[in-house]
């Protein structure tokens, strides 16, 4: 290769690895600060903020929605897997919302413990299926779980646990 | 005999003659898959156990972020063979890859917002997977900007080239921002290690769509591109010819 050519392509792989590199340490370093939600454990642990609006992620307790009569004030519980944070919120829910579904929901955490949201999104999964297809694994008990682990924000656990290498479940 | 076929593309008569010949092909041939592609996606595949008809969104949304994704990766190679051998066709490509990349972005970026209003409850949200898209439609946005502040033309494709390089990072940081972060997207149904995680006469549309959208980019990347060398050689004996003046 022509001299000047190479000294140009190193240039380009300089300033390719440079940027990899310092993208890569950035990202390490704000790692924590980029949660789009706190997880029950994290404000179980109180590292969220009290009286500050913020997000809380996870599934919806099975059984745990109670709806007012006469008024859209709904409260539920939500779960990681291992604490669990009771939400209120007045206004109408998504399309999706269901108990064992992912949410989540935006608000401030009171004093009492009890999170007030002030808006509730619905996160849906990577699974797509025809509705036969899911009573028939629903029935054969081989239905994809919601992943808990979404929702546990232990660091760097979803990385290290994602599809990349547990593989599909069965 | 290949390497001189390659070779000769390098020249911008050949290049705008061959591009105009590729692009007819690429067109017909993603006229049909799309058309295939739809007919399976709207009209065979079944609906959604959990969210009914509303995901068929997906024939449009997908493959339009994936070749967003994709065309930026080929404007970066295009951009550094640009930087190196200093191609005008390489450059011409560069450039015209930054808008038909945009536009693809905007596609899935409002497909994306259209999709997310019923199911998530909201148009958009601030999560990384939707920023990291919003950062790259600004790329796309900063390269045609760079390109048009400077006056020279040769300097102008350098200059965005180094852009495009440093950009390249934003792809991967789109890719695994699902993995990284807690985002409410969710993550990736297809593009991952182990199997996909959709019924099969969901996925043939969705491949499909996704060959017929990468053919159709790879035609609108050689239309661009002529239209671009064109005027770039506007002074030039062959450019006259073709043009019919």
């Amino acid at each position: 290769m022509h001299p000047q050519r190479k000294r140009r392509l190193y240039g380009v792989l300089f300033i390719v690895i440079g940027v990899g590199i310092a993208t890569a340490l950035t990202m390490t370093a704000f790692r924590e600060n980029l949660l789009f939600f706190f997880s029950p454990s994290q404000i179980a642990a109180g590292e969220a903020p009290v009286e500050r609006t913020f997000r809380a992620g996870g599934l919806v307790v099975e059984d745990s929605v109670r709806r007012e009569q006469d008024s859209t004030e709904v409260s539920f519980e939500l779960t990681d897997g291992a604490h669990s944070v009771r939400v209120f919120y007045d206004g109408i829910l998504p399309d999706l919302f269901r108990e064992g579904q992912g949410i989540v929901a935006m608000g401030q955490l009171g004093q009492d413990g009890v999170f007030r949201a002030s808006q509730v999104l619905a996160k849906h999964d990577e699974n797509y299926m025809p509705p036969e297809v899911a009573e028939a694994l629903k029935a054969a008990g081989k239905m994809p779980q919601h992943e808990m682990k979404q929702y546990q924000t232990d660091g760097y656990s979803r990385e290290n646990d994602s599809d990349y290498e547990s593989g599909y479940r069965q | 005999m290949m390497l001189r076929y390659l070779h000769e593309w390098g020249s911008p008569p050949v290049f705008y003659q061959r591009a105009g010949r590729w692009q007819r092909v690429l067109w017909t041939l993603a006229a049909l898959l799309i058309l295939a592609g739809l007919w399976g996606g709207l009209v065979l595949a079944p609906a959604d156990y959990e969210q009914g008809q509303v995901y068929r969104i997906i024939y449009i949304h997908v493959p339009a972020a994936w070749v967003a994704m994709f065309a930026y990766v080929v404007m970066a190679v295009t951009g550094a063979i640009g930087l190196i051998w200093r191609l005008k066709v390489a450059e011409v490509i560069t450039s015209a890859g930054a808008r038909t990349g945009a536009s693809f972005t905007i596609l899935a970026l409002a497909t994306g917002a259209i999709w997310g209003q019923p199911t998530w409850g909201t148009w958009w949200v601030w999560d990384a997977r939707l920023t990291s898209v919003l950062v790259l439609l600004f790329l796309y946005l900063g390269f045609i900007a760079l390109e048009n502040a400077i006056e020279d033309r040769r300097n102008a494709a350098r200059a965005c080239a180094i852009l495009a390089l440093v950009g390249l990072v934003n792809i991967p940081i789109i890719h695994f921002s699902v993995y990284w972060w807690n985002t409410l997207h969710q993550g990736p149904t297809v593009a991952r290690l182990s199997a996909p995680a959709i019924h099969i006469t969901m996925l043939v549309p969705l491949l499909l769509m996704a060959l017929g959208s990468m053919l159709f980019y790879a035609g609108a990347l050689l239309s661009w591109g002529r239209a671009l060398m064109l005027e770039r050689e506007r002074s030039s004996r062959w450019a006259a010819r073709e043009a019919g003046v």
